[in-house]
């Protein structure tokens, strides 16, 4: 009993042992950032965490381990492409002032936005520029704990330090960069497993096609015919399955450390992609009953038809509206928190080593909880977002029920 | 925190055609083919349950049937057994009865038999004792011949004999 028991408890614990020692190696990377970024190595919370959720020219891995992502800019001259290795200095922090050939624009990556700066200007005073941004990093930083208005934007008119404009930015950035991975590997699993089945007609399931087997099963028979039937599931799963898979898979990807801390569907812009599917789907597949009930709702007064159309027509951009929001503020609430607890440890590190360490055991311990309830949630939110559309869908290509009601 | 709520249109369109791309291509080379798969499978198996309730049906039944002809058999070998009881029953008694018949036959042609040989005796008998009868009656006539007083006094007694017969 005791011989058996214990290669599973030292395998646990070994397991237990990765976990943090990757933890830690990926808060080794913060602390990097964090000195590198700030102003004299002093740790800003708020910074770190917007920087680490936002959307980025480049995928940083840890230390100065980071992959290019191109860019792609149109401005009025027109479209100028290059990769974003052309803005990293020495130091590898993306400061450098980048000057296309075929466009003669120069271009800065200003908190990771490109602008296009002053061509007169030389290289010397855009680097003078480059240099003030700490100062304006700060007042975002602060602007966040305050709550205040952040008036240090590039936009500002009046502005001293900076002088740019903002281009059209058509560039693959980490969040599309991320989406394009796990799209591949979503189509890479899934046309192999549509193989398997073809080469295994009639055989039982096997391998990845029987792991992925119980989630296609899962969407198509809990969530997809319930709410739609079994006629029009056939309809809507193809789009039903992509999204999930799609959701679930960036969830995951954004959970797992050292892979660039990818934040997909914390990106506003992919969930806007997501819910304006849902959108449209839902918008020209519906019926004249879903048309009827929202343009004349029947058996209400008409009094209270003058209130309830407008909710009804408002509902129809709210209900993917919600879809959007409530994935988007999900996965970075979870980011954030996990960030957040991580930020504690160099805080109170700052004021003394002693404390950093020992909140550095509490906030470790509370984010190996975190990521645990992170992997529910990614799966959670994929779920939801999956059954919310499929009820919409559902409302909208509903058949008339009332007079077999009435019967 | 701009970067956080902004809309990128970059961003929007590389999503929007990335997605269009990646569901346009699942549809056509998974999904299509697996949902088509499991469709088949469940199907399938719906199929061989039935055929296996469809069986388990017909092995019931066949076996009612095995149990009927059995019971059909058990009867016909009953009804045979009585009938071959019956039989031999009847057989018996006919051989029976034949055998009473043949034996009373048989009595009856002994005593027939054992009656004639009887009066066949008697009428020996008779004979032997008239001619025994002759004989004595011959021997004393003789005798009495001797002396004919004697002998007018048999001659009487012997028609006076005669004439009793």
């Amino acid at each position: 009993m005791l011989s058996k028991q214990t290669p599973n408890k030292i395998k646990a614990l070994s397991r237990i042992t990765a976990l943090v020692a990757i933890l830690c190696l990926q808060l080794a990377g913060m602390r990097a950032y964090a000195s590198g970024g700030g102003e004299e190595g002093k740790f800003k919370a708020g910074d770190m965490i917007v920087h680490h959720i936002s959307d980025a020219h480049s995928v940083h891995f840890f230390g100065h381990v980071t992959l290019p992502l191109p860019c792609i800019v149109k401005t009025d001259k027109g479209f100028d492409f290059f990769m974003s290795s052309v803005f990293m200095d020495d130091h590898h922090e993306f400061t450098k002032t980048y000057t296309s050939a075929s466009t003669g624009n120069s271009y800065v990556l200003h908190h990771e936005k490109i602008y296009v700066v002053d061509p007169t200007q030389n290289v010397d005073e855009s680097h003078e520029d480059v240099a003030v941004m700490p100062d304006t990093v700060q007042v975002v930083a602060d602007s966040l704990t305050t709550g205040q208005p952040v008036v240090a934007d590039a936009h500002a008119e009046g502005h001293e330090e900076f002088h740019g404009h903002a281009v059209t930015d058509f560039s693959i950035t980490k969040s599309v960069f991320g989406m394009l991975l796990m799209l591949s590997l979503v189509l890479f699993l899934f046309v192999r497993m549509a193989k398997a089945y073809e080469k295994r007609k009639g055989q039982a399931p096997k391998g990845m096609q029987n792991m992925l087997e119980p989630f296609v099963l899962f969407i198509k028979d809990e969530v997809a015919v319930p709410a739609l039937g079994k006629k029009r599931a056939k309809k809507f799963l193809p789009f039903m399955l992509t999204s999930f898979f799609f959701i679930w898979a960036s969830n995951m990807l954004g959970l797992i450390p050292f892979l660039g801390g990818f934040n997909i569907t914390g990106t506003l812009s992919i969930t806007l992609v997501l819910a304006t599917f849902v959108f449209i789907l839902t918008t020209i597949n519906g019926n004249a009953h879903y048309w009827g009930h929202i343009v004349w709702p029947p058996g209400v007064p008409l009094a209270i038809k003058f209130i309830l159309v407008p909710i009804e027509f408002l509902s129809i951009f709210i209900k993917p509206a919600v879809l959007m929001i409530r994935l988007t503020a999900n996965i970075n609430a979870g980011h954030i928190i996990i960030l957040a607890f991580t930020s504690l440890i160099f805080i109170f590190g700052e004021k003394s080593v002693v404390a950093g360490y020992g909140v550095g055991v509490f906030s470790t311990l509370f984010i190996v909880f975190m990521f645990f309830i992170e992997l529910l949630v990614a799966f959670l939110q994929a779920y939801v977002f999956t059954l919310l559309a499929a009820l919409y869908f559902g409302d909208a290509t509903q058949e008339h029920h009332h007079e077999e009601a009435h019967h | 925190m701009d970067g956080l709520l902004s809309v990128s249109y970059g961003t929007v369109f590389w999503a929007t055609v990335a997605f269009l791309v990646v569901a346009f291509l699942l549809k056509k080379m998974a999904w299509g083919p697996i949902l088509k798969s499991l469709e088949e499978r469940s199907q399938g198996i719906e199929n061989a349950l039935n055929e296996a309730e469809r069986a388990r049906q017909e092995m019931s039944k066949l076996q009612a049937g095995n149990e009927q002809l059995l019971r059909e058999a058990r009867d016909e070998r009953d009804r045979i057994l009585v009938e071959a009881k019956a039989l031999k029953d009847s057989i018996v008694s006919e051989a029976r009865n034949k055998a009473n018949e043949e034996s009373t036959r048989i009595i009856e042609a002994a005593r027939t038999e054992i009656d004639n040989q009887k009066k066949a005796a008697i009428t020996e008998l008779k004979n032997q004792v008239a001619t025994l009868s002759v004989d004595i009656a011959e021997k004393l006539t003789r005798e009495k011949l001797s002396d004919s007083e004697k002998q007018k006094a048999l001659n009487e007694s012997l028609i006076a004999e005669i004439r009793s017969n």
